[in-house]
This record gives structure tokens, sequence and C-alpha cells, in this order.
């Protein structure tokens, strides 16, 4: 939580009645989310992807713009509301992410085993991140459907589902113990319950997010390995088959949200 | 990275050519698979091992399954293994339940602990206030739990050292050592039981419970 947070908190604290008191912290919490709205720096991560898609890199000198994100080379609009999917040419349920470093690896030459073991924040994965924001923003508005047609998008499916539930760490913690149910929150925070749609913006919707409390720039890989470690389990390897599975659990969960990403978070 | 895409395009492919050859399409077996999935996908970090998932006790299996199948135990087995839980709650050594409340608040506040960024240096805290109101003071509370303000004064402890507080004494005890004594699947972790908290610290909590002098009993 925030300093300006907390101070909203503690003014609302002061000069209420004490009944009262909640409903006014839950108002101050929702102001503050109001003027954050005001002005997402998500948009210079925007304008970072965009110019990275266009530019020739790697050590083939070549562009991104024939990557193929799943609607054909070079279609952006619309691929981001439909991944994770199944792509016949590496034979993988690949999500926004691991498809980016596949055409990087493809188009540009660099190195894709290097880049999926690059730290979050680091090197090019910073540019993973950016051309993500990028492309999640192409999206904006339209609604998820991912497909599930071909059998491994279904079995990633079902894995992904087996993953949400899966209890295990010194806390026997799931992403179910957190979101399985409506209308739960920790400490302030309020919790989607993702076993279901939980609407638009919310969830898989709203990721890539600008994180104000750190600053930094979130796609959906770095969120789910910060909910995973939240959860005392270990590390998820970047673009592994569990975080695509729990991807694939999420994103058809959401079919019909309209995407805001990218979004802004506390 | 390699092993893990072959050994999912090896398992994914085998349950292809099962379904291929048979007259009806087969299902490919979903659990044995996401055990592959998680073993590869998954690495140690820190303090934190793999083991941790795949050598995870029965009680998280089997609750694990419930929630897939979106059914809770049958009863037989949530009473076999609550029975299983309780056997397992270690008792105050010295048959003190009680210690100190501001120590408590202390570790109820505290979500520290056990992450592959913790170190095992790191004295771990009880995340009871990530769930559960507690002190009315506390505004920022989570409510996966139910609340327990007034939780000792609702169950009419007023000396916990007497007989008439016994029962209650021992059940939040064990409540906090090990939650799925008293409900098999429960959220809640089993804080004794796995080694989030120490004795002490259990004690210091049960006390933030049901000491009459703790602010969640006024």
């Amino acid at each position: 939580m925030t300093k300006s947070m907390w101070i909203l908190a503690a003014g609302a604290l002061c000069t209420t009645a004490a009944l009262a008191q909640k409903n006014a912290a839950v108002q101050s919490i929702e102001e503050y989310r109001a003027m954050l709205q005001d002005g997402n720096p998500a948009e210079l991560f925007e304008a970072k992807g965009e110019g990275l898609w266009k530019q020739k890199r790697g050590p083939k000198n070549a562009s991104l713009e024939q990557c193929d994100l799943g609607k054909g080379p070079g279609v952006v609009k619309g691929a981001f509301v439909e991944l994770p999917r199944y792509f016949p040419d590496t034979q993988k349920m690949q999500d926004l992410e691991s498809r980016l470093v596949t055409c990087m690896e493809t188009l540009q030459g660099f190195n894709g085993a290097e880049i999926a073991k690059t730290r979050f924040g680091r090197g090019e994965q910073n540019n993973v991140t950016a051309l993500a924001t990028w492309i999640s923003a192409e999206s904006k508005g339209m609604r998820f459907n991912l497909p599930q047609n071909h059998p491994q998008e279904k079995t990633f499916y079902e894995v992904g589902k087996r993953l949400f539930f899966q209890r295990g760490g010194p806390h026997d913690f799931s992403c179910a113990s957190c979101h399985g149910e409506d209308d739960k929150r920790i400490r302030l925070q309020d919790l989607p319950n993702l076993t279901k749609n939980p609407g638009d913006g919310i969830g898989v919707a709203a990721w890539p997010a600008y994180r104000v409390s750190n600053g930094q720039m979130w796609g959906m890989q770095l969120r789910l390995n910060d909910c995973y470690r939240q959860q005392r389990f270990p590390y998820p390897g970047f673009g592994s088959d569990a975080t695509i599975a729990l991807g694939v659990y999420l994103g058809v969960n959401s079919k019909g949200s309209a995407s805001v990403a990218p979004a802004i978070k506390r | 990275m390699k092993t893990i895409a072959t050994t999912t395009a090896a398992l994914l492919g085998a349950a292809a050519i099962v379904a291929g050859c048979a007259s009806t399409p087969a299902t490919p077996d979903y659990d044995k698979l996401t055990d592959e999935i998680v073993k590869a996908s998954f690495r140690d970090e820190g303090i934190v091992k793999v083991t941790t998932l795949t050598q995870t006790d029965e009680t998280n299996r089997l609750c694990s399954a419930a929630d897939v199948a979106g059914k809770p135990l049958d009863e037989k087995t949530a009473k076999r293994i609550e029975a299983e839980n309780l056997k397992a709650v270690k008792w105050p050594t010295d048959g003190k339940f009680l210690g100190d409340w501001r120590e408590g608040e202390r570790i109820a506040q505290s979500g520290r602990g056990l992450t592959y960024t913790d170190d095992a240096t790191v004295v771990n805290g009880g995340n009871c206030y990530n769930c559960h109101q507690i002190d009315k003071k506390e505004i920022s509370f989570g409510t996966i739990g139910p609340s327990l303000y007034n939780y000792g004064k609702i169950r009419g402890v007023a000396d916990p050292s007497s007989p008439a507080s016994k029962a209650i004494v021992e059940y939040t005890w064990g409540k906090i050592w090990n939650a799925k004594a008293y409900n098999a699947c429960s959220n809640m972790p089993r804080a004794g039981h796995t080694g989030i908290l120490t004795e002490a610290q259990v004690r210091h909590v049960v006390a933030l419970l049901l000491d009459p002098k703790s602010p969640v009993n006024q």
C-alpha cells in the first residue's frame, strides 16, 4: 500500500464516526484509484513497444513486423484477446510473451532460451514487456475469445484448472485460496473470483499493467510469477507450460470480457 | 527448457496417438499430465524447493482433487483427514496455552517469510490480518476468513485458565496449529503443523484471541 493511500485512509479515520470508518476508507481508496486513471505511465511502455516492433534489431537486423501472433504474420489488432493459443510452427501452446520470444529468435536471431532465462526487468525482458504492453493496447476494448479447437488448447485448459486448484507449499495455498469466491479481500485489496468470468477489465483483462507501488510495468508472466511467489510456491519458469496452462484457464473463463490492458494498478 | 518441451510434447503426443487409434477419442490423463508439467515448469529458488509441491501430503492432494471436481470430500474421507490432522497437533509442552497478546498482534500483522525471495533467517509472520478482522483498530483486514473481533468474549472466556474455558482454549490452539483438524479442506494454513509459526508464536496468537485484556476482547 502506498503512503498516499495510508494518508487518505488515516484522514478518513480521524473525521468520521466508527460505523462510517470502513466505508470512508474504501471510498478514499476508490478516489485514489480514480486519480491513478488520470495518467497511466503504461503509455510510455506502449510507445517503446511500438518502436521495438518496427525497429530492425538483433543478429539478423530485422523487425518483428512479420511476427505471427496467431492471426497471421503482422496482424496485431485482436491478437491479444485470443492468447494463449496453439501455434503449428512451434507445435506448442504459447502466450503473448513466449510467442514474442519465438519471433525474436526466428526473425531477429536472438537466443530465445537466453531471453527466457533473463530476470524480469533486465535486458531483453524489458523489451518483451514493452512489446506485450503495446500489443495488448492494440486490442483495448475487444473481448476475450481464446480458441478452444485444437486438442492441446482443450488439454491446457484442463491442466490449467488443476493448477488453479493445486494446494501446496507450507501454507497449503492454491490460486483458489484467494481467487475462488466472490467479494473477498486480502487486507483492503479486492480479489476477483477467477473460477468464472470476473467481468470486463478484471483479471486477465487488466494485464499487462503499470504498478504504481513499485513503478514497474508487469506482463502476465510476472503477474503469475509473483502470485506463485506469494503463494510460497517455487519459481515458475518464464513461458513454462504451467504458466501457459494457467493463462488458458483464466483466459477461457474470461470469454466475452472486454480488455482494458494495459491497466494501472496500485 | 528443451526437456520441458520434449516431456510435454511426448505426453501430448502419446495422448494424441491413443486418441487417433481408438474408435472414440480417449481423454488424456489430465492429472498425470499436470504432475509432469509441474515438475518441468517449476524450479528450486532460494529456500523454496519444488518438492513442496510434488511431495505435498494426502490432505492437500485430496482437497485439490475435490476442488477440481467441484464437490466437497465425502463425509467419511473428511472425518478421516480431520482425525489424522488432529492426531498430529502438538500441544504446548509446558501446558501453557496463552502467551503475550502484544506479541500475538505483531505476529498477526506480519505476512513475512517463506517466499522464494525470503532468506531462512526471516521471522515468519502469521498472515492473520490478510484474511481476518481481529483488533477493531486495524481497518486493513481481509475477509477470506471470519471476523475474530471479540473472539474470546463471544465465547464467554472470562478466565482462560478456568476449567470452563478449557475446551475453547484447546480448540483455539488446535485450530491455529492445524486448521485441517477441524475442517479437512479449510483455506486456513496449518501454522504449527507445517512450521510457519513456532510453538512460542502460536502461544502469543492464542493470547491475542483469548486474553481478556487483549484489544480483541474489549
